[in-house]
């Protein structure tokens, strides 16, 4: 790439130029502005989901086809707890709104932990170095998870109530912006800082974006990588589930198959972003979700091959990815 | 006693034995260089040294106590830092991130740095670039820097010269003469000159055996031992 582009931001200006081309075919600014949010929300909620993945990716070589089980339980345990808040979600006042959305995600993230936790210790930590077993084995515990959400919430799809704070939209010229799409996208991106700044500036951060790079030559410096993967595969998971519960909230109506459904656009960020780097996810999250929104209003017949296709390309162009980490 | 003693080694690495009962002692200061042709199994050695493979047959005892069988993690710790032959370079951090992840409360002594500084300049230089970016030879200083940035009872060097060019490796060959002044270096490499010029003592491998250890001023006088057990020419002298 020429010195000029990779200086004004290199590969970080691909959601730039897909929002101007976007505009150019879509030629009204008030559909283009309603698509353009609705994509990086869409984009920010799936960079959650995908951001452990990619990690747990890059730093153990790990193939886990399970990742997108925490989704699921992520989105069917904010659920409950908002259901179980109706009265609060439904409130006047903005505060038990508030506590009651913080409740649900709470609970979805703390859940991520423990089952993350477990999946790591009885089902990943068996099979490392083995990455045909890993797919079969992690394969298995996502049809393990999705009958458990069966079992324990049945096949009915579930509604989602929204605090009631996050209702309604806002209107931008011509343009009606939902709120709750505004505010998925700000939580994303604080979890993205928050990320960006644990990766960046903390010890254990660099722990991390050294073992992504070379595990061997980190153990041989003192430390132990497998406790660290323990943790980041427990982060990974609560992430998933955050980014499942906000899913959630998004669709307004789940079934059990959320997880196996978002399994594949997880991948695909993951893939086209670079394996093992948080920025990549974020940029292959951003382009996917303004992709995949404005085919879906150009073409939408073109809808469901829309992120095949770009995933392509962009292979072709970079085999690593976009952004990927170091080896 | 010797810093390390290696006692009946082996290495199976899939269904090929690499190592068959390699026994050495490394005896404390100075330079012990392990010679040996290409294949012979040295850098297995080290990594087996290292704890980088399972557990194998025979000990590995350092400084009395056995070590054979620990995490890698767990060997460091003991004081033993390893540089490999592919340098181990974290390219998508800084040589200061790099230099800091190899200390173990993630500081450094000032009065240190400026001694690797002394020996490695260019690190210096370019301290907040991205190690990736470095060349060979200024890779392979930040390598040898990161083993040396807090004191280590027993350094294990892969093969520091391959590849660079004659300046770097006297540059490397002086470096290694000040770090073992007060630190024991396992030296693996092929380039007899280099190898010459800082050992004390050393052995040879051979076919994942050990078949000849004794001082090094001994076996660079006989030609016909190093003919017979390594057919070297004595190229790439240092500086």
């Amino acid at each position: 790439m020429s010195g000029w582009v990779e200086k004004a931001g290199g590969v970080f200006l691909l959601p730039v130029l897909i929002a101007a081309v976007g505009f150019v075919l879509i030629g009204t600014p008030s559909s283009w502005l309603t698509l353009t949010v609705a994509g990086l929300s869409m984009g920010m909620m799936v960079f959650l989901m995908a951001s452990g993945l990619s990690l747990v990716f890059g730093l153990m070589d790990v193939l886990n086809f399970g990742h997108s089980a925490f989704v699921s339980f992520g989105a069917f345990v904010a659920a409950s707890v908002l259901a179980a808040m109706s009265g609060w979600l439904g409130s006047e006042s903005w505060v038990l709104n508030l506590i009651a959305l913080v409740l649900a995600l709470m609970a979805a993230v703390g859940f991520g932990l423990v089952a993350g936790w477990f999946f790591e210790r009885v089902i990943v930590k068996p099979v490392y170095d083995d990455h045909l077993r890993q797919i079969l084995i992690t394969m298995g515990a996502l049809i393990v998870a999705e009958q458990i959400i069966l079992t324990t919430w049945g096949g009915t799809p579930m509604n989602v109530p929204r605090p009631r704070f996050l209702e309604g939209s806002v209107l931008i010229g011509d343009s009606s912006i939902e709120i709750y799409r505004i505010f998925a996208f700000i939580l994303g991106a604080l979890v993205y800082l928050g990320l960006f700044w644990l990766l960046n500036s903390t010890r254990l951060g660099l722990l991390i974006r050294a073992g992504v790079e070379n595990r061997e030559m980190v153990e041989a410096m003192g430390f132990r990588i497998d406790r660290l993967f323990v943790g980041v595969f427990m982060l990974g998971s609560a992430l998933a589930a955050l980014g499942g519960a906000m899913w959630a909230g998004y669709q307004a109506l789940i079934t059990p198959a959320l997880g196996a459904e978002m399994l594949v656009v997880v991948f695909i960020v993951v893939i086209i972003g670079g394996l093992g780097s948080i920025q990549g996810t974020l940029l292959g999250a951003l382009i996917v979700g303004l992709t995949q929104n404005y085919v879906g209003f150009l073409a939408p017949k073109l809808a469901l091959a829309s992120n095949m296709i770009l995933m392509m390309i962009i292979l072709l162009w970079r085999p690593s990815g976009l952004k990927p980490a170091v080896k | 006693m010797s810093l390390l003693s290696v006692k009946g080694m082996s290495v199976d690495i899939g269904q090929y034995s690499v190592l068959h009962g390699v026994s050495f002692e490394v005896p404390e200061g100075g330079v012990f260089v392990l010679l040996g042709r290409n294949g012979a199994g040295k850098t297995t050695t080290l990594r087996a040294i290292m704890g980088l493979w399972d557990p194998t047959p025979g000990s590995v005892h350092f400084e009395g106590s056995e070590i054979s069988g620990l995490h890698a993690s767990e060997i460091a710790r003991k004081g033993i830092a390893y540089v490999p032959e592919n340098m181990g370079i974290f390219g998508g951090l800084t040589v200061a991130e790099n230099m800091v992840l190899a200390t173990a409360s993630g500081k450094y002594d000032g009065k240190r740095l400026e001694w690797i500084y002394e020996l490695f300049p260019a690190l210096k230089t370019f301290w907040s670039k991205p190690a990736g970016a470095l060349s060979g030879g200024q890779k392979q200083m930040l390598a040898v820097a990161r083993a040396i940035v807090e004191p280590r009872r027993l350094i294990l060097i892969d093969e520091p010269t391959k590849g660079l060019a004659p300046s770097i490796i006297a540059n490397m060959a002086q470096a290694f003469r000040e770090i073992s002044e007060d630190t024991t270096i396992l030296l693996v490499e092929q380039n007899f000159a280099f190898a010459k010029a800082l050992g004390r003592d050393m052995g040879v491998i051979e076919d994942g055996r050990v078949v000849h250890t004794g001082t090094m001023t001994e076996f660079a006088a006989d030609a016909e031992l190093q003919n017979r057990l390594l057919s070297l020419s004595g190229a790439e002298a240092p500086a």
